[in-house]
Order: C-alpha cells, then sequence, then structure tokens
C-alpha cells in the first residue's frame, strides 16, 4: 500500500503537468481579475500627507534634541561618546573647559563647545542616545524639517539644545 | 454645387468634433489608467491637480510642451521627428470609419454619426491599423541606436504577427455577417440582447480581443515597453513632445481598439431589446452616442484590468502564442463558424 501522505499522484509519464483547461489559463487568469476587482473596490490605503499625517509612536526616532535638567543646565558634558556611536560619523564635538560666564549652565568643568549634526549624514539609529551617559540626547517623534539647502541641515548647538523649561522625562 | 458644398462642411464639422472627443476621451484616458491603475493597487491615482486630479492631463501636456526636446546628433533628422506621427496618425485614421453612434437629427439635417460609411469598412480598419507599426520601425532605426533598433523590430514583430490572428478572427465574423460594411454589421447586431456577436462568434472574440492587446502593446504583450523601461526600445532617444505623441497615439490606438470591438462584437452603439427607429432624432442620435462610449469605455477598463493582472510574456512566448495558437485557432473558428452556419441554415435557425 503506497503511502503518499494524502497527494494527488498523477502518472509520471503524462505529456503536460496541467490538464487542459489549466493550460489554457482562462480559469488562471479569471480568477486573477476577480483579485484585481476585489482591491478595486476596497479603499486604498494611502496617507493624504499633508492633510492627514501618519501615526508615528513616542519612541519613534526623528529629529534630536539636547536636553536640560531642572535647572537649566546642559545635561551635556561633550564626552563625545556619542560622536563615537554614531556609525555615520554624523555627529562633531570640539570638547572644552567650561569659561567662567557659563558656569551656571553646566554641571561639570567639560562641556561641548560646538556641536554639529548633519542631519543628512544620520540615520537615525538612536546609537547616540543610547550611548550618552548623561540621558542628554534624546531622538523626538518630530519628522518635518525638510530644507532647501545642504548647507541648512547642518544642526548646530543652539538648534538642537532645548529652551530652557522644557520637559523632563526619560525615554523607557 | 449648394449641396456639395453642404455636404462637405457637414462633415467638416463632424470629423472636427469627433476628433476633439476622441482626443478628449484620449487625454482623459491616460488619467483614468492612472487613477484605475492606483486603484487596482489600493492606492489613489493622482488627486492634486484639480480634485481628483482633473487637471493631471493638462498639466501632462503643459509639461510635453515646455520639456527641452533633444534629437541625437547622428540621428536620421526627418525619420526622427516624422516616426510618431506615423503611429498617431495612423491610431487616428482608425476614427474615420467607426461608427460613433446612428443617424442625429441637428438642425433639420439627418446626420450619420460616422464620418465614412466605407463598404469595406473592416478592411479599413485592418488596412490603417498596421499603418502604425511604419511609426515603431522607423523610430527605432531613425534614433542611432543599437538598442532602440532591437527594440523597433521587436515591437513591429509582434504587432504583424498578431494582425494576422486578428484577421483570421475578422474573417469568422464576415462570414456571419455577409457585409464588411460597419454600419451594416451594428445594425444586424441590432434588435436583441442575443443578436450581439460575441454570442455567434464566442471565439472569434477571443482571438480578437487578445490580438487587439497585442497590437496596442499593452500587457501582457508589452514586451516592447518593458524593456524600454529597464534597457532601451524604439522610444529611448525620444524626449518632450515627439515621445508625448508616441504614448498619444498609443493610447489613441488602445481606444479605438475598444471601440472597434464594441462595433464588431457588441452591438456597437445598439441598446438590447431596443429597435432602430425610423426616422432618427436628435436624443436618438446622442443616446446611440452615449452608449458607444460606455461600452468603449468598459472595454478600455478591461484592458487596464487585465494590465494589472496578469504578468507580461517572454518574447518567445508571445511569439509561440501568436503563430502557433492564436492563427490554428482562427483557422479553426473560420471552419466552425462556417460550417455550424451552414448548418443553422439547413435548420432553419440562422437567418
Amino acid at each position: 500500500m503506497a503511502r503518499n501522505n494524502g497527494t494527488q499522484v498523477k502518472d509520471p509519464f503524462r505529456k503536460y503537468d496541467l490538464t487542459l483547461a489549466e493550460r489554457l489559463y482562462i480559469p488562471a487568469i479569471a480568477k486573477g481579475m476577480a483579485v484585481t476587482l476585489s482591491h478595486f473596490f476596497k479603499k486604498p490605503v494611502t496617507i493624504q500627507y499633508p492633510e492627514q499625517k501618519p501615526k508615528v509612536s513616542h519612541r519613534w526616532r526623528g529629529r534630536h534634541v539636547l536636553k536640560r535638567d531642572e535647572f537649566g543646565r546642559e545635561r551635556c558634558v561633550g564626552c563625545q561618546m556619542c560622536e563615537l556611536a554614531c556609525p555615520a560619523d554624523a555627529i562633531t564635538i570640539q570638547a572644552g573647559e567650561v569659561p567662567p560666564e557659563r558656569r551656571h549652565l553646566h554641571t561639570t568643568e567639560r562641556y561641548s563647545i560646538t556641536y554639529e549634526i548633519d542631519m543628512l549624514r544620520c540615520i537615525y539609529c538612536g546609537l547616540c542616545e543610547e550611548a550618552c551617559p548623561e540621558a542628554a540626547i534624546f531622538l523626538t517623534p518630530f519628522y518635518e524639517f525638510a530644507e532647501d539647502s545642504r548647507e541648512k541641515l547642518i544642526y548646530n548647538k543652539e538648534m538642537l539644545t532645548e529652551k530652557i523649561g522644557g520637559p523632563i522625562f526619560y525615554k523607557d | 454645387m449648394p449641396d456639395i458644398a453642404a455636404f462637405l462642411l457637414e462633415k467638416i464639422l463632424l470629423a472636427v468634433f469627433l476628433f476633439i472627443v476622441v482626443l478628449a476621451v484620449v487625454a482623459y484616458a491616460t488619467l483614468g489608467e492612472r487613477k484605475i491603475a492606483g486603484f487596482f493597487q489600493d492606492r489613489h491615482g493622482p488627486n492634486r491637480a484639480g480634485p481628483w486630479g482633473l487637471f493631471q492631463p493638462i498639466a501632462d501636456g503643459v509639461k510635453f510642451f515646455m520639456k527641452e526636446e533633444m534629437i541625437p546628433d547622428r540621428a536620421s533628422k526627418v525619420a526622427f521627428v516624422i516616426a510618431p506621427t506615423f503611429t498617431f496618425t495612423a491610431a487616428g485614421l482608425l476614427m474615420a470609419a467607426i461608427p460613433f453612434g446612428d443617424r442625429i437629427l441637428i438642425g433639420g439635417r439627418e446626420v450619420l454619426l460616422q464620418l465614412a460609411d466605407i463598404h469595406i469598412g473592416i478592411l479599413y480598419i485592418l488596412a490603417v491599423g498596421s499603418l502604425g507599426v511604419y511609426g515603431i520601425i522607423v523610430g527605432g532605426w531613425a534614433s542611432n541606436n543599437k538598442y532602440s533598433l532591437m527594440g523597433g523590430l521587436r515591437a513591429s514583430s509582434q504587432m504583424i504577427s498578431y494582425e494576422i490572428a486578428m484577421g483570421l478572427a475578422i474573417v469568422a465574423l464576415l462570414i456571419d455577417h455577409g457585409t464588411p460594411s460597419l454600419r451594416q454589421i451594428v445594425l444586424q447586431q441590432s434588435g436583441s440582447l442575443w443578436h450581439w456577436s460575441v454570442f455567434s462568434n464566442p471565439l472569434g472574440f477571443l482571438i480578437f480581443y487578445v490580438a487587439a492587446f497585442a497590437e496596442a502593446s499593452r500587457i501582457p504583450f508589452d514586451l516592447p515597453e518593458a524593456e524600454n523601461e529597464l534597457v532601451a526600445g524604439y522610444h529611448t532617444e525620444y524626449s518632450s513632445m515627439k515621445f508625448g505623441l508616441f504614448q498619444f497615439g498609443e493610447y489613441t490606438h488602445m481606444t479605438l481598439s475598444s471601440g472597434i470591438i464594441a462595433t464588431l462584437y457588441f452591438g456597437g452603439w445598439n441598446i438590447p431589446w431596443v429597435a432602430v427607429p425610423e426616422q432618427a432624432t436628435f436624443w436618438w442620435g446622442l443616446l446611440t452616442f452615449a452608449v458607444f462610449w460606455a461600452k468603449t469605455l468598459f472595454f478600455m477598463f478591461v484592458f487596464m484590468w487585465v494590465r494589472w493582472t496578469i504578468p507580461r510574456f517572454r518574447y518567445d512566448q508571445l511569439m509561440y502564442l501568436g503563430w502557433k495558437r492564436l492563427i490554428p485557432l482562427g483557422i479553426l473558428n473560420i471552419f466552425l463558424t462556417a460550417g455550424l452556419l451552414l448548418l443553422f441554415q439547413q435548420i432553419g435557425w440562422a437567418r
């Protein structure tokens, strides 16, 4: 007794693999056209940007922000961990000693004099956020920052640091 | 003399009117294609240029006017520029014989909504439709580009292969109707729904329809165009308006092919179970015109429907289908039709 787990056994010496009806392809075409037609009457899945915007999660990796602590002091200490971690070499930092006039803005002697992120090089992976020991840099869910020149998309520290009084939250 | 002048004026006005109508339908067929393609793919088509994208064809027209025209340095200039006009002219000439409607009463005159009721209408259609191949060959050759040449040769070989199948399908239709005049064919299909030729000649319809797809280079027979997207093809070197004319010619061909299919097999401007009146009125003419276009638009929709369903043929599969399957089927269909007609005449079923 042949065991073939239920598959239909066809004569291996027959001329064609398909039946005549199958070879005409008419049933196949008709079934295909039925499927296509059903899609014609379904609601399209398009999100009509800019009238409608896609919903992104609060963990979605968009524009970066350098946060301050509850006293208004910048958390970034210029340790350059994010610059090291960045796989796209998008972050450029010049670190230095905090000058006397800026003492009230920092918790330590070291700070980032210049902090540039090239938003066009950045791949929005979030490794800088993971690498930061001070919980200074985060990626926010904001994504509408298109510009018309490459220069405008190299963000410096002023553009990246949040304003005083911004929300304090740690990403979960 | 005044008779001839009135006749000429009537024909010229009718020609201009029909030309404008067909061009408008073709222009909006491009929009329709994109919208319908979108809905088949679960997306909207163009909807930014005007409500539902209704200004899109105008935007496309303006784009074609404003784009830079390029003629390759070593191309045969005259042939290069003329080639797209062959395609469009051949497609446009088709509209001379198609019956767009029955007689219409305008301003006291009874005007037939058909530019020329040629007594060999079908032969004219076949002949003129074949002229479109010249555009492809000349375009491919004049481009001074190896790939364009090969693409053009492939496209033209595809088109001429399927013209034979088309002709054979039409022979069977001629046996059924006994006259190549398109108006007579439509009139013979009046009366009941079952008088439509698709019921007396279903195999012929299938063969003709498949051949029409191949003539219009529509998927699944669009290998010339798919290659164009990927590699090259007969309209690689064409830019701006000349390219636009190639595309426009292709859409015109598709539109008028749909019209021909509606005429030959689906009763043309006939409404099922409505008899053709002795005296035509304005409303009757308008009604038949609308019915013709409704059927034509439906077949255009089917063209697009099939396009987004079936994958395209490989070149050798295409040739095999045309020569070794459709032509024998066409010949078989002729024998069948003739035999059945004889049989039904003996029994008394046929006219």
